[in-house]
């Protein structure tokens, strides 16, 4: 496709997709096996448009990814508000982003229900401080191509005087690697929204295609024509945000609590399966609710045509307040169409063998989730679906992989004659930092790279 | 996100009355939700009552518009479910400072949710509002979610007091309860 003679802030008239102008980070998912994420400070505008033109090369595009190319650039660059102002995007312009986005991911942590261990007080590698400004993201086939990139970005960064590494994060796929999972087991990357006019094919159960305004600004959403977008548009068109979560897993307390409520392997999995709603094989408990059947786990025509109002409406399957049936419920809440995510990410630090100890080692889930409107998207989804103790009338309990739990919340396992409560549910992961950031589009890319003026530069923080 | 009020305990008991005396402000404490301060669950539920002064000559279009709520639920007795409600009350009245209209509606999803999901059925179902006959309403509300949520936000006037003989009671366990006693009913009958 071929980008139209179009003004600055028009758009194509037929609203497909510019491929070319997207980066690629939430259209199509390269075959990576490690991963950098760099957080970055500028300390001037100057300095950080420069950093950044000569990066815009190594974005790689929606279109140049998906076509799978060989020497395809896996490099996503995003900025918080902060980073917007601090590259000179003038105060009319910046004052036009969304709220949300304007106060940033540690300023909400109340309304995201990230408090107690998970706040952001805790949190680690400058996430929560405003100096945060830039996210360099680095996807790399394996870890001896992603040690090169890291190498070239840090001799290119010394070459960049004002700007700062803030803080790093490696990520590295579990072995074995022929399926996605993470550090409890449990497959991953088996449902996700299939966007209108991808081309994407369609697995049974993944719901109706999704207008692509739900995840990139200038088009259409599920309400109509877009509306409200920031200015100036060729800032805002073909953007997205994502909010960012590092996650640490407790293996080693998950792995405690599976033998403290299973005495044989077959109930330990039984109760892994009760908190995700599926088998730790991917395996839904709607399809399958009593034994693991791991070839339907990895069938991908099967392992997602389900739902919950007509299939298991009582929870006996999957409980109501299992991880995937909070995150995406499906037939039983109302407005799905405008509550998706789209989820990237990867698992950071090494597996905890089995039938080891908790050794104390950092390891979890670092990941995106990729939105056109944060509080409405991924917001809600914390807010309501995640850490609202009454959800679904449950009462007193919340996510059970990664709400926050403080060892006085619960987990109803519906059962006949009578369901089965777990009471004082441990954590199982701390939220250790999070941020949003903007994703722009190659051409906001060079808009941003080729202000002019500093009218913010060399700013100091002070707290 | 469901607030505890200061006399809510976790797992409340329906059986015992319960009042709660509610701050000037709507709240006890200021908790942020996603657009703006949560107002607290109370014995009688989560709830607003939005009044705002009725636009010159619209007092019939309001009116009318009672009619076309009872025609929809009519044709759909589930329209109005994505909204969780317990009871809606809507007033006209006038004590001289001109006609106002009052909402007060009696629900179980928060105060946020609500509004968003009451928006996304008034553009889904094509069926306009009646706050287009309001004062104050914003123009582009079929693509300002953040304008209405601040109309309503604005125009709401917290209760200072709250009563649930049945406290906390959600309309979904208040149905449950009666299938129930329906199918206890039934089951005895069929004993005979
Ligand atoms: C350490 C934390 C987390 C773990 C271990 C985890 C793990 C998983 C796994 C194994 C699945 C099933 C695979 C699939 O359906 O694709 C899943 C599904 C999902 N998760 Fe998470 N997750 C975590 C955090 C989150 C967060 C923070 C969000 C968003 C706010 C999220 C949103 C979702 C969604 C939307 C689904 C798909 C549900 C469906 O469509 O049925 N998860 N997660």
């Amino acid at each position: 496709m071929v980008i139209l003679q179009q003004s600055l802030t028009g758009r194509n008239e037929d609203d497909a997709l510019e491929l070319e102008d997207i980066q690629h980070f939430l259209m199509s998912r390269p075959p990576a096996r490690a991963a950098r994420y760099e957080f970055l400070t500028f300390r001037s505008a100057a300095c950080g448009r420069a950093w950044l033109m000569g990066l815009i090369d190594k974005v790689g595009t929606a279109k140049a990814v998906g076509s799978n190319l060989v020497d395809s650039r896996w490099v996503t660059i995003g900025f918080t508000w902060n980073g917007l102002q601090a590259l000179g995007v003038d105060e009319v312009s910046l004052a036009t982003f969304p709220e949300e986005f304007r106060q940033g991911m540690a300023a909400r942590a109340e309304i995201l229900g990230t408090t107690g261990a998970n706040h952001p007080d805790h949190w680690v590698g400058s996430l929560a401080r405003p100096e945060l400004h830039a996210i360099a993201i680095l996807f790399a086939r394996d870890v001896t191509e992603r040690e090169r990139c890291r190498k070239e970005h840090e001799r290119y960064l010394a070459q960049c005087t004002g700007v700062e590494l803030l803080s790093c994060l490696d990520l590295e796929a579990l072995p074995p690697f022929d399926y996605a999972h993470e550090h409890f087991g449990y497959r991953d990357r088996l449902s996700q929204p299939v966007i209108e006019g991808t081309g994407v094919e369609l697995t049974p159960g993944s719901g109706p295609p999704i207008k692509p305004g739900e995840f990139f600004l200038g088009y259409p959403d599920e309400d109509g024509p877009a509306a409200g977008m920031p200015q100036p548009g060729i800032l805002s068109r073909n953007g997205s945000y994502v909010a960012y979560l590092m996650m640490k897993e407790h293996v080693g307390a998950f792995r405690d609590f599976l033998r403290e409520h299973g005495e044989t392997p077959e109930q330990q999995e039984l109760i892994a399966a009760k908190l995700m709603g599926r088998w730790r094989s991917g395996a839904p408990l709607v399809l399958t609710l009593d034994k693991d059947d791991p070839s339907l786990g990895a069938d991908f025509q099967r392992n997602n045509a389900f739902t919950y109002a007509d299939m298991d409406p009582h929870g006996y399957a999957c409980p109501l307040g299992a991880h995937i049936r909070r995150m995406n419920p499906r037939d039983t809440a109302v407005n799905m169409n405008r509550r998706k995510m789209i989820r990237r990410g990867g698992t950071y630090g090494p597996p905890l063998p089995e039938g080891r100890p908790e050794d104390g080692i950092e390891r979890g889930i670092a990941a995106f989730v990729g939105c056109a409107s944060l509080v409405r998207q991924f917001e809600f989804a914390m807010n309501v679906w995640a850490n609202d103790p009454n959800f679904h009338e449950l009462g007193n309990e919340r996510d059970p992989i990664f709400g926050t739990q403080d060892g006085t919340f619960d987990m109803t396992i519906p059962k006949r004659p009578v369901r089965k409560k777990i009471r004082g549910l441990p954590a199982f992961t701390t939220i250790r930092g999070g941020a949003y950031f903007f994703l722009p589009s190659i051409r906001a890319l060079r808009y941003l790279a080729s202000l002019s003026g500093d009218h913010r530069a060399d700013l100091n923080y002070e707290d | 996100m469901a607030t505890p009020g200061p006399a809510r305990p976790k797992e409340s008991d329906w059986t015992k009355p319960a009042a709660m005396a509610i701050p000037k402000e709507g709240y006890f404490t200021l908790e942020q939700g996603r657009y703006g301060p949560i107002f607290p669950k109370t014995p009688a539920c989560h709830g607003f009552s939005v009044v705002a002064k009725v636009k010159d000559g619209r007092e019939q279009a309001v009116r009318d518009y009672g009619k076309s709520i009872e025609e929809a639920v009519k044709n759909n007795p589930s329209v109005l479910a994505p909204l969780k409600l317990h009871y809606l009350r809507w007033i006209l009245f006038d004590v001289g400072s001109g006609l106002h209209f009052m909402y007060q509606g009696i629900f179980d999803t928060d105060f946020d949710k609500y509004l968003e999901d009451a928006v996304a059925l008034f553009v889904k179902t094509g069926i306009t509002t009646v706050f287009v006959n309001l004062e104050g309403w914003p123009d582009d509300w079929k693509t300002n979610l953040s304008a209405v949520i601040k109309f309503f936000r604005e125009h709401q006037c917290p209760s200072f007091l709250e009563y649930g003989e049945y406290p906390y009671v959600t309309a979904d366990q208040v149905k449950k309860a009666l299938k129930l006693k329906a199918a206890f009913a039934n089951m005895l009958d069929l004993m005979q």
